[in-house]
């Protein structure tokens, strides 16, 4: 048994040196969660692409399935990029859990502190908690389906998913959930660690003008998707393809 | 006839201040609120209408002041769910009905009442918030070292903290976790640092702030920051803070 475990056993860990890890934890905690919200953003920048229409969104898929680079579609890839997101989000939920609300005592304590004290910020911190047990399992589950059913994405596959496969609730309480814990998270982020020459108000203000836009982009993203998922419904599961790219497969003499 | 006496009598508000009483020393009593009645004055402060109760109709109710200036910080207690000093709270800038509580996390000692002084001094000690200077043989026949004036002034600026314990009450962390430092123990630790009399350096201020019960344990909810009757920049030192102790980690 190493002698450090012992002494930590031993209760007597403060007696040596501070281990440093506390101050990597809060460095990957802020790090991680910087990451996850402005994946989050471009995330919802690709998805929102089906509002410049369907062939928009192939071309987005197609680009990360690495079809423009190998003249084939290679869905792992996909699977790569949402296993790396996923390995972050673990380790974020690690971290951020530590800060949570352990037992009923502290619970009954934030949330009558919240309640007595009526404080914007404190309240914002709150909702950041909800959403973020809430992200616990909605966004594991979507990254779950992304990661062995990367294929999926696409302009038909992801309406159905919405419509056919009735999943467009799910999308609905994870789009809010994520906006609210991702904008909440990237303003504290900013008075966490300072932000020069401006005032919390300022950067408040930001923080809700973003989360605004982000929640509006989203709201008229899904419903677009409903919308296609619905006039698909008796095709649900036919795949899409612009007219331009099954010419010059057909041209080339290949599948996609 | 004077300016004065042409006045129309000034009518005053009625107040009503519903108080949180409890006695731990009185086990079998429940907490509970208890109603008080008052005609507002000019300039009055929720110290003075207090001291009026206290006077005149309940001699029973306990609340602190020493200083009824804003300087000894024995006064904080919530006024309407916000921690502030009675002494420095004007009623007219509240609300005809008035809540006021004594300040969470710190030992009630009666009604309004609590026990900072207990709390602050083991946070001093725990935290050593005094000058460690080199020990070195003092030569009192020479002139003292300079200090720059703006250096000086910044000190001075965090050093005005009294201690009132309105930060940790307005604290969401030290609600949830009994021993967290809080601001007041931030912006000490920051006073120091900044002192060049002091020799400790960043590693030695880790070990006293480095974890989950000091400085990485903030939320960085900010009530402290909002609520502090010295207008002490929380805000920016705690983050300074982090940044230092942060790159400790490195």
């Amino acid at each position: 048994m190493a002698n450090e475990t012992l002494i930590i056993h031993a209760g007597l860990a403060d007696k040596s040196r501070k281990n440093r890890w506390p101050a990597r934890f809060d460095l990957l905690q802020s790090s991680t969660g910087l990451f996850l919200a402005l994946f989050m953003w471009a995330h919802m920048g690709f998805v929102a692409s089906i509002l410049l229409g369907e062939s928009a969104m192939w071309t987005i898929t197609k680009l990360f399935e690495g079809y423009f680079f190998f003249g084939k579609s290679y869905p792992w890839l996909v699977s790569c990029v949402v296993g790396f997101v996923a390995l972050v989000f673990v380790g974020h939920a690690l971290l951020a859990v530590r800060k949570f609300p352990i037992n009923y005592r502290q619970w009954r304590a934030i949330r009558a502190h919240a309640k007595v004290m009526r404080h914007e910020d404190s309240t914002l911190w709150i909702w950041q908690v909800y959403t973020g047990f809430l992200l616990f399992f909605l966004a594991s589950a979507h990254l779950y389906q992304m990661f062995f059913w990367p294929q999926n994405i696409g302009p038909f596959a992801s309406s159905d998913r919405m419509w056919s496969d009735g999943l467009w609730p799910f999308y609905l309480v994870m789009l809010l959930a994520v906006e609210l814990h991702g904008g909440i998270g990237l303003y504290r982020l900013t008075v966490k660690w300072g932000w020069p020459n401006a005032s919390r108000q300022t950067l408040k203000k930001v923080k809700w003008a973003l989360t605004g836009f982000f929640l509006v982009l989203g709201l008229a993203t899904l419903a677009a998707y409903m919308k296609i998922g619905y006039e698909h419904r008796a095709h649900a599961g036919e795949r899409y393809t612009p007219d331009w790219a099954v010419e010059q497969a057909a041209h080339r003499g290949d599948g996609q | 006839m004077s300016v004065i006496d042409q006045a129309a009598p000034q009518q005053y508000r009625h107040l009503r201040l519903n108080v949180l009483r409890y006695d731990p020393r009185h086990p079998a009593a429940k907490p509970h609120m208890q109603e008080y009645q008052i005609e507002e004055a000019d300039s009055m402060t929720l110290f003075i209408a207090l001291t009026e109760i206290r006077e005149h109709q309940d001699s029973t109710l306990q609340f602190d002041f020493v200083c009824r200036a804003g300087i000894c910080g024995s006064c904080a207690m919530m006024v309407n769910g916000r921690p502030r000093l009675a002494c420095r709270t004007l009623t007219r800038d509240l609300p005809d009905e008035i809540t006021l509580a004594p300040l969470p996390f710190f030992e009630l000692i009666a009604d309004l009442s609590v026990r900072t002084g207990k709390w602050m001094r083991g946070m001093s000690e725990r935290l050593q918030t005094w000058l460690h200077a080199q020990e070195r043989e003092v030569d009192i026949c020479r002139i003292e070292e300079r200090m720059d004036p703006d250096l000086a002034e910044q000190i001075y600026e965090l050093d005005r903290c009294i201690e009132c314990g309105c930060c940790i009450a307005a604290c969401g962390t030290a609600q949830m976790r009994q021993d967290f430092v809080g601001a007041v123990g931030f912006a000490k630790i920051a006073r120091f640092r900044l002192d060049p009399r002091d020799t400790r350096t960043d590693d030695d201020y880790y070990e006293l702030i480095g974890d989950d019960t000091g400085v990485f344990g903030c939320m960085s909810l900010l009530a402290c920051h909002d609520v502090c009757p010295k207008s002490l920049p929380l805000q920016t030192q705690i983050a300074f803070l982090r940044r230092k102790m942060a790159a400790q980690g490195l």
